[in-house]
């Protein structure tokens, strides 16, 4: 396994995060709602990072699984915000192109969800779910409850764009540094 | 009473009932709600997830909106809450990250904005005694866990809503009303936010968790005040090991207290129909 000795400085500096203070003590693990379905489980997250084992960790099912609860950073004795440190690694695993690899359906949910705050300034839920299905090709997850929402009358057919939405794509410009991502996918 | 208000995203779609009810209850309760002008998404989940920066920039420009006013802004989803206290804690101890949303934006950050959640208005603006005295229809008997998730409690030192293990103050709001605030361990765990998209099993494992929890705890409902929170358990929740649990929003039941008008739309849009619980408890 190479090590990459830069690691944990790369992600100390983008997180703020002090990865060092680190002492093992399991809290974020035992608090996580999401560990027993995660490979790493979050303290595992940060002894890896402290080895610097780079492509583990970036090519993690763990960091999309996460869903920012912030329980971990919150009971941590140490202060240490996992959650601002699996913000970083998930911006460094899509910016070396390796998201995809791991779950693909997380990442492009987020992406869907980000393209049609593009589009229409909020969320328009009918047209993300479909734009979603299509580039998933998952159909299994998302549709029950689609449908369940659009029979209580939850799901508004015609989209309502907002009036300053070039004010939003020009925001995006400037501060949607993985913009390429979604462009080289269109 | 006036406070600049920000919906978000869910309060026409998923959250409709959230809004139906919360706009009847402030309106009775004399609270004046002014929509900020063109908000945007806040970004939710999805926006940190793929760029610190985008998740920050975003709710960002609605503070832009907001501090047009001079007004305490009220937000009635705790995922909005949570982005723009981030933005707003950002903006306030970042000085780098200050610079760069106000350049991305194209505003001044005045310092001086409060920002709310909804039952912060009750608790704090309107006050219970006062939300006492529109009681008409108290909820005797009925048993209710609150659940206050992720969002409305952590990270502690940005939101900063007091104890974030064992959180009071919707369980607060259930006594005023005349409900039984039942204490159980499950008030602040994560609800599976948008994980049920693409992962639904987990998501269904989790809604089940919760709301097994809530009826070990022998309650009759569980009391949300999130729209993600509220989809997540009312729709997720399988039946499978137990009974399914109708999930409320709390202005829902401040509507059912305060005896307001046009509850039956609200009921409509649960899918956990909560209608056979309220009839046994004379509430309908």
């Amino acid at each position: 396994m190479k090590r990459d000795r830069s690691f944990i400085k790369e992600v100390r500096e983008r997180s703020g995060q002090n990865i060092e203070a680190c002492y093992q003590c399991l809290k974020c693990f035992v608090g996580c709602p999401l560990s027993s379905y995660m490979e790493f489980k979050p303290n595992a997250l940060i002894r890896m990072i402290q080895y610097g084992e780079r492509e583990k960790v970036l090519k993690s099912h763990a960091i999309w699984l996460c869903v920012s609860c912030m329980t971990c950073g919150a009971r941590c004795p140490n202060e240490v915000d996992m959650s601002a440190v699996m913000d970083t690694l998930r911006e460094l695993s899509i910016e070396e192109g390796c998201a995809y690899e791991a779950e693909r359906n997380v990442v492009q949910l987020h992406e869907e969800f980000m393209r049609s705050i593009k589009m229409w300034g909020r969320l328009h839920e009918a047209t993300f779910f479909v734009a979603y299905m299509i580039r998933t090709l998952d159909l299994f997850s998302p549709m029950p409850s689609g449908l369940t929402l659009m029979a209580k009358g939850k799901i508004p057919f015609i989209p309502k764009q907002m009036e300053g939405i070039e004010e939003i794509r020009k925001l995006y410009e400037k501060a949607y540094k993985t913009k390429g991502q979604l462009e080289r996918e269109e | 009473m006036e406070v600049s208000f920000y919906p978000g995203c869910t309060a026409h779609s998923t959250g409709i009932e959230y809004s139906l009810s919360l706009h009847a209850v402030f309106d009775k309760l004399g609270v004046k709600l002014m929509e900020i002008d063109d908000w945007n998404c806040c970004g939710a989940a999805a926006a940190h997830s793929l760029s610190n920066l985008l998740g920050l920039a975003l709710p960002a420009r609605n503070i832009a909106r907001a501090q047009m006013r001079d007004l305490p802004l009220a937000i009635p989803c705790a995922g909005c809450f949570n982005a723009v206290k981030r933005a707003q804690y950002a903006l306030l101890n970042d000085p780098d990250m200050r610079k760069k949303l106000e350049g991305i934006v194209g505003f001044k950050y005045r310092g001086d904005l409060e920002i709310k959640l909804m039952h912060d208005v009750v608790l704090d603006q309107v006050g219970l005694d006062r939300l006492k005295s529109h009681v008409k229809k108290p909820l005797s008997g009925l048993k209710v866990v609150s659940y206050y998730g992720c969002a409305l409690v952590r990270d502690p030192k940005v939101v900063q809503m007091g104890d974030f293990e064992n959180p009071m103050f919707l369980d607060d709001i259930v006594t005023a009303l005349g409900g039984e605030a039942l204490d159980w361990s499950y008030k602040t765990d994560c609800c599976g936010a948008d994980l049920g998209m693409s992962h639904g099993k987990i998501a269904v494992g989790i809604a089940d968790k919760i709301t097994g929890m809530a009826l070990e705890a022998e309650a009759d409902c569980a009391m949300v005040s999130c729209g993600l929170c509220q989809i997540n358990l009312d729709m997720r929740q399988s039946g499978r090991n137990h009974a399914k649990l109708p999930v409320f929003y709390f202005t829902e039941l401040m509507g059912i207290a305060m005896d307001l008008p046009g509850r039956d739309e609200w009921w409509d849009k649960h899918v956990m129909n909560p209608r056979a619980l309220l009839e046994s408890r004379n509430l309908l």
